[in-house]
């Protein structure tokens, strides 16, 4: 491709998905629809931009699964995922067993031979990875009983294209010398299985092994001194090089052994969950991930077939309607059997009810081992195409008709367990400040996300076994990344000043429904806060000279109670005071012509005290003068 | 309706949180129209009263009402702090001390012990109109009418939900009444305790004497 022909091409999908997708979503229809639709449009049946070449994009773009995976299991802790083993076993495996079954049913029944019947069915028992777990982030239902299956069902799919690789050269039709992948198909979501097939089995077993466990030794005890050193000289571009880095690394490598790199990627996620850079990982990843699964979806939409939709119409859509059928009855029946509640097992069937991008590339697999012919690959390849593009579809229909019957109910049981999986205080800066804010809240069993960007203090902290992670809280993506959407608190307790202002701004602006508890330096840094939305904020000196003043005026002879009243006095009348001055906004003299009458009152206030004692009659031990605030 | 009454109930209790019979009393008498409820723990953590602020509230109520836990005779540490600093000379009494004359105090405790416990041959060797002198002394002073406190008695042993609401629907119907004037105040002056003869003295819309 010529240099310019790249920048065609770029043009053209990008511009694709900029127009498309914010239209969808502002009709309700969600980013994958609006990307599937302009590949649509662009592909070879619209306006005819994209031809041929478009099969090479969805291959490239295929890495974005890879990612998505990555990301999936940088969210997901190994105890969470050990307490999904059975979901993911059970669920899983009778998912892909069932559907494969009654789906080659279907197929002998319609004449296919056993062999063809038993591909066909293994391949659509596949549903779509990147469809599914888009939608349903993007409609924040991941956490739901629903999503974490569908989530479950989904992983176990990416496990099995491994086994039914292995199969299907065997099922060949006609005998022939089982062919290789060709290197430019499936250079991501799966792998070669045959390129170390020289090799003995035992050895090749081993190589498994010992890879996977590279994997998760290496990202146990080398990721952390690493990212250590790269984040230290607080170049982001260098760390998201490294992050990249990073899952390329494990593609290839997975990809060598004949492994799914998705798979090593998501092993490689899980493994960096607890990993104190974990947050800046994923927002740096984030971006490439979106953008390369846009890509892969619109390459699916111009890759749809029309040409046979129109030709055999009742057919391919026979095939579409009996594909989401089938899947749906396989897919609600295994929910009943797992005591799903009702309105999750809908969801859960509905979201899942379509083929997947495994799919294209099994089908074209199978085709050259001669498992299928073209015939029957082609109409199923469109059919799976059309399904996927129907999904978000239909969970619209699932959001508007079939949901609202249950809100009441799911009302009522949302307000038992207020997110219990989202921290709802996020601290920025855990140094001596943050840490006396953050361990009194821990001690009273709240749940708090500490972000930290002094890898020196992160060490630190860690090995008093501190749970912190690296990041910088003035970036907006990574404060998403830390859960700012769900949190109800933000504590900002960073050294810095000009940043505490930056990410107070920030917050207030992007996050409206989170209360902001600033650390000021000093009174005008505290005017500056409290004009940038900051709703509670406190001098980090200012109770500890207060106490230490109290002291000094015991020492002066001063009762002890009376020194206090006096401290209390004191600071109420300088909060007050600082309220009000922060209002005066950049007006230096009306600030220092009030800050004068100010001390001059509290000084008359808080002396009028010792005259009275000898004025008065003692009647009662309070004196009114004190207490009256000018 | 004669709505004539504001009522300024003034709660103290430090451990709220733990305290299920409080918590259902103060949740009954929550927004409802002129009732001012007023938690002072909630307010004054730090026992820093702002005294001018509780000064001004006496002022704009006709009905004054302690609601606390009966604790060691007497009432929670802030609430005596509160009496100390805002009940003051010239205030609430003596030389041009008449800010309270003519409202109307009421006591709202609650007790752990039961009612046996407190009479001659009781652990508490008193009764609670007894103990609560103090309370009622303070009122006189400063020229409020006191009126039979609202005891619920046996916390510890209120384990039955029904025993609890009809307590909480007795102290929602008192408020109600004082709010709106709907009370036979000469029948009621003859009650010990208030709970004990509600049926009798609250009177219901159409009984109700039009002044």
């Amino acid at each position: 491709m010529s240099n310019q022909g790249f920048f065609i091409q770029a043009f053209i999908y990008l511009l694709a998905a900029v127009l498309s997708v914010p239209i969808a979503k502002r009709l309700g229809l969600g980013s994958v629809l609006g990307y599937l639709l302009a590949g649509v449009i662009i592909g070879p049946f619209g306006l005819r931009f994209v031809g041929q070449e478009g099969e090479d994009v969805m291959h490239f773009a295929e890495f974005g699964v890879v990612m998505m995976l990555f990301l999936v299991g940088l969210e997901l802790q190994p105890t969470l995922l050990w307490r999904l083993r059975m979901p993911i076993l059970g669920l899983g495996g009778l998912q892909v067993g069932v559907t494969a079954l009654v789906a080659a049913g279907i197929g002998l029944l319609a004449g296919l031979s056993w062999q063809m019947s038993l591909a066909v069915g293994l391949i659509l028992a596949m549903s779509s990875t990147a469809i599914v777990l888009q939608t349903l982030n993007e409609k924040g239902l991941m956490k739901t009983d629903a999503g974490q299956a569908s989530f479950s069902v989904l992983l176990f799919q990416d496990i099995a294209v491994i086994p039914i690789l292995a199969l299907l050269p065997l099922l060949a039709i006609r005998k022939s010398s089982p062919v290789s992948l060709a290197s430019n198909q499936l250079i991501f979501v799966a792998a070669e299985t045959t390129k170390h097939a020289s090799l003995p089995a035992w050895q090749q077993a081993l190589l498994v092994l010992g890879t996977v466990g590279g994997i998760i030794i290496g990202g146990r005890f080398l990721t952390r001194p690493i990212f250590r050193f790269i984040a230290v000289t607080r170049q982001r571009e260098v760390f998201t090089a490294m992050a990249l880095l990073l899952v390329i690394g494990i593609a290839i490598a997975m990809q060598n052994i004949g492994l799914s790199p998705a798979l090593g990627t998501f092993v490689a996620g899980v493994v960096l969950a607890e990993n104190e850079y974990r947050h800046e990982l994923e927002s740096d990843i984030d971006p490439f991930k979106g953008l390369l699964l846009g890509l892969f979806f619109i390459s699916v939409g111009a890759s749809i077939n029309f040409n046979l939709l129109i030709q055999q119409p009742l057919l391919i859509l026979g095939l579409v309607l009996g594909l989401a059928v089938v899947k749906f009855a396989v897919l609600f029946g295994l929910g009943r059997l797992f005591r799903m509640e009702l309105s999750q097992n809908l969801l859960f069937a509905f979201a899942l009810a379509q083929g997947g991008e495994f799919a294209f590339v099994l089908f074209s697999f199978a085709l050259q081992n001669n498992v299928l012919t073209p015939a029957v690959s082609e109409s199923l390849v469109a059919a799976v195409a059309l399904s996927m593009m129907l999904t978000p579809l239909i969970m619209i229909f699932n959001d508007r008709v079939v949901q609202p019957r249950f809100t009441l109910a799911e009302i009522e049981q949302e307000a038992d367990e207020i997110d219990d999986n989202e921290n709802p205080v996020i601290i920025a800066g855990f140094g001596r400040f943050g840490q006396v804010a953050g361990r009194l809240l821990i001690a009273n069993g709240y749940k708090v996300t500490l972000l930290e960007q002094n890898p020196a203090q992160i060490d630190l902290l860690r090995r008093f076994g501190w749970k912190v992670f690296y990041g910088d809280a003035s970036r907006l993506d990574l404060l998403r990344a830390a859960g700012a959407n769900q949190a109800r608190l933000m504590i900002v307790a960073i050294d810095d000043p000009e940043k505490t202002v930056e990410v107070v701004r920030l917050v207030s602006k992007h996050f409206p429904h989170l209360k902001i508890l600033a650390r000021a330096t000093d009174r005008r840094h505290a005017y500056e806060l409290i004009r940038r939305g900051a709703d509670v904020i406190q001098r980090e000196t200012f109770e500890s000279a207060l106490e230490l003043g109290t002291e000094a005026l015991k020492l002066l002879g001063s009762r002890s109670y009376k020194a206090h009243r006096a401290a209390n006095l004191f600071r109420d009348h300088d909060e007050k005071v600082l309220r009000e001055m922060a209002l005066l906004e950049g007006d230096e003299t009306a600030i220092i012509a009030r800050a004068r009458q100010m001390s001059q009152d509290l000084a008359q206030l808080l002396q009028s005290d010792n005259r009275e004692l000898t004025q008065d009659v003692d009647r009662a031990w309070d004196i009114s003068a004190l207490r009256r605030s000018p | 309706m004669a709505n004539s009454n504001r009522v300024l109930v003034l709660f103290a209790h430090p451990a709220l949180e733990k305290s299920w019979v409080n918590r259902h009393l103060i949740r009954a008498i929550q927004g409802l129209e002129s009732v001012t409820v007023h938690d002072l723990y909630e307010l004054y953590p730090s026992f820093h009263i702002n005294v001018e602020l509780e000064q001004e509230l006496l002022l704009a109520h006709d009905v004054i009402v302690f609601q606390h836990p009966f604790y060691w005779y007497s009432s929670p540490a802030l609430l005596k702090e509160w009496q100390d600093l805002v009940l003051e000379y010239g205030f609430a009494y003596g030389d041009g001390g008449t800010a309270l004359r003519g409202k109307k105090f009421l006591s709202a405790i609650t007790t752990g012990g039961g009612e046996k416990a407190y009479c001659r041959k009781g652990y508490n060797r008193f009764t609670i109109r007894e103990l609560l002198v103090p309370f009622e002394q303070t009122a006189v002073l400063c020229g409020m009418e006191y009126l039979p406190p609202f005891v619920v008695q046996g916390t510890h042993q209120l384990r039955e939900r029904e025993q609890i609401a009809r307590h909480v629907e007795d102290y929602r119907r008192t408020i109600l009444a004082l709010r709106d004037d709907t009370v036979d105040w000469s029948g009621l002056r003859q009650l010990q305790h208030l709970n004990h003869g509600l049926e009798q003295i609250i009177l219901s819309s159409e009984t109700m004497p039009h002044v």
